[in-house]
């Protein structure tokens, strides 16, 4: 009995520490992305690796996400008869919800997988110790800039996500399932407030810091060999898959 | 001159350095020798502070660098040059840029004098022409040679060389120490060379170190540390596997 309190006692303070340790390094890389020198070469850089190559996997997705909502929302608002409401319900899902969240998705299995990876095989070949060496705080050099790349990125992927999307779902409502064009733009343009595009907005910016925190967290964490650099991966995918929606569950609950 | 003082450093379970003790004199070489995994490149790590020691000081010109504030510590490191084992060159840059980097980041001169720079410790290490490359595309000496070039060129005064020649063939091991030893000379810097190649780190060493059980056995100039009596050193020197130093 008291060694299985000393395992869960063990287990608990190992967690405590390790969430203290995520806080502190999101603390250092936020903190440090504001202080001088600053490094515009490599924000750039990681707005090309997060925001530019990811975006044929988001136009792609986004293009079938909405073709597919064309389908189910068809489906069920012509139980009503109310197939003209189309439009609004597509637009309304892609912006607050699903735009967001898959857009989400696709830049943390194209980009942040990647993150985790590179950050951990650098971790693993000393390239991180010899940042160090060299007085270059990593943090700043490997992490700031992409922190603030993914906060520009994000936004920027969402809203072509949202756009793509409500051009598959007219493609398949209008084009293909015979809904008015002008009631498909029209419930969208009755029902669609500034709060819906604020919200789906608010949610990607978080989403993106929440990415690129766990998984160069992860990365940057690495145990310096091969299988460690491949958990690391693994872990900052599912840890920032599993963080994007519960998160997304408090902000919908506040932003509703 | 360095000194560490009592260092003490455990990975969870296991206690690696149990105190250690160590003078590094300026502008001398001093290596140090040990069995694979007895804590020689942790205790290297250590010098400036890559490692933090869980006990002990490690005085830099008398300033325990183990107090010190991030800044202040950032200002101590920039002294030093490090040659990491594996080189440690970063994959996405190419060689000019890899040994171009610290000036670029550290220090204030202009493009054309970091090429000259450049080009110049490039030369001393035997890769004039090949900055154009990526750390990929060359051989491992190659790489060790690039990671000496960066290493150097910010004029350290102390150099910290890990196991320099692990992995490469004997002429080429050979190549890299007696670079090691003609750049020493040249720029008159602190080596703290790790390594367990002997006798080859005798010719280019003026003291050598054991490490052995969590602490320097013994450290002595490195032609009076080949007579050593000490049983450890001797039964490092031969390659016994019987004696003090328990290996299996």
């Amino acid at each position: 009995m008291l060694f299985l309190l000393s395992q869960i006692g063990r287990f608990t303070l190992r967690q405590l520490s390790e969430m203290g340790r995520i806080f502190l390094f999101l603390l250092s890389a936020v903190g440090l992305a504001f202080r001088p020198p600053a490094k515009l070469r490599l924000v750039v850089y990681h707005l090309k690796t997060i925001g530019v190559d990811s975006l044929s996997v988001v136009l792609l997705s986004g293009f079938f996400t909405g073709m597919v909502m064309g389908f189910q929302f068809y489906y069920s608002l012509r139980k009503f008869n109310a197939e003209s409401w189309l439009g609004s319900a597509a637009a309304l899902s892609l912006l607050r919800e699903l735009g967001p969240v898959l857009s989400a998705f696709m830049v943390t299995g194209r980009t942040g997988s990647a993150m985790a990876a590179e950050l951990g095989t650098m971790r693993a070949t000393e390239q991180i110790d010899a940042l160090s060496s060299m007085a270059i705080n990593p943090v700043k050099y490997l992490v700031s800039p992409r922190i603030i790349a993914s906060l520009i990125a994000m936004p920027l992927l969402t809203a072509i996500f949202d756009v793509v999307g409500i051009f598959g779902a007219y493609i398949i409502g209008v084009g293909l399932l015979g809904v008015s064009s002008g009631s498909y733009f029209a419930g969208m343009d009755t029902s669609v407030v500034f709060q819906d595009v604020y919200s789906g907005f608010v949610k990607s910016l978080s989403f993106g810091l929440i990415i690129t925190w766990v998984c160069c967290y992860k990365g940057f964490n690495a145990p310096p060999m091969a299988t460690g650099v491949s958990k690391a991966t693994t872990e900052s995918v599912v840890l920032s898959f599993v963080l994007v929606l519960v998160w997304d569950y408090f902000l919908t609950s506040i932003m509703l | 001159m360095i000194r560490v003082v009592d260092l003490h450093k455990s990975f969870g379970t296991q206690r690696v350095l149990r105190g250690v003790n160590l003078e590094f004199v300026t502008g001398k070489t001093t290596t140090i020798v040990g069995t694979s995994g007895c804590g020689k490149t942790v205790l290297l790590k250590h010098l400036n502070l890559l490692l933090t020691p869980d006990r002990g000081e490690i005085l830099v010109d008398g300033t325990d660098i183990t107090k010190l504030k991030q800044k202040e510590l950032y200002e101590i490191r920039s002294r030093f040059g490090v040659l990491f084992q594996g080189a440690a060159l970063l994959d996405s840059m190419t060689i000019f840029d890899n040994v171009a980097f610290p000036l670029r980041e550290k220090t204030r001169l202009n493009e054309t004098e970091i090429q000259k720079k450049v080009d110049d410790r490039l030369e001393q290490v035997g890769l004039e022409g090949m900055g154009y490359k990526f750390p990929a595309e060359l051989s491992g000496g190659m790489r060790k040679r690039a990671g000496l070039a960066r290493a150097l060129v910010t004029d350290p005064q102390i150099v910290l060389f890990d196991e320099p020649t692990t992995g490469l063939d004997p002429i080429l091991a050979a190549s890299i120490h007696q670079l090691i030893a003609r750049t020493q000379r040249t720029f008159g810097f602190t080596a703290v060379v790790v390594s367990h190649t002997i006798p080859q780190v005798f010719d280019i060493s003026d003291y050598v170190a054991i490490l052995a059980n969590g602490v320097i056995e013994e450290i002595k100039p490195s032609n009076e540390f080949q007579a050593s009596k000490n049983p450890i050193v001797q039964q490092f020197i031969r390659g016994d596997t019987e004696g003090p130093i328990q290996v299996l």
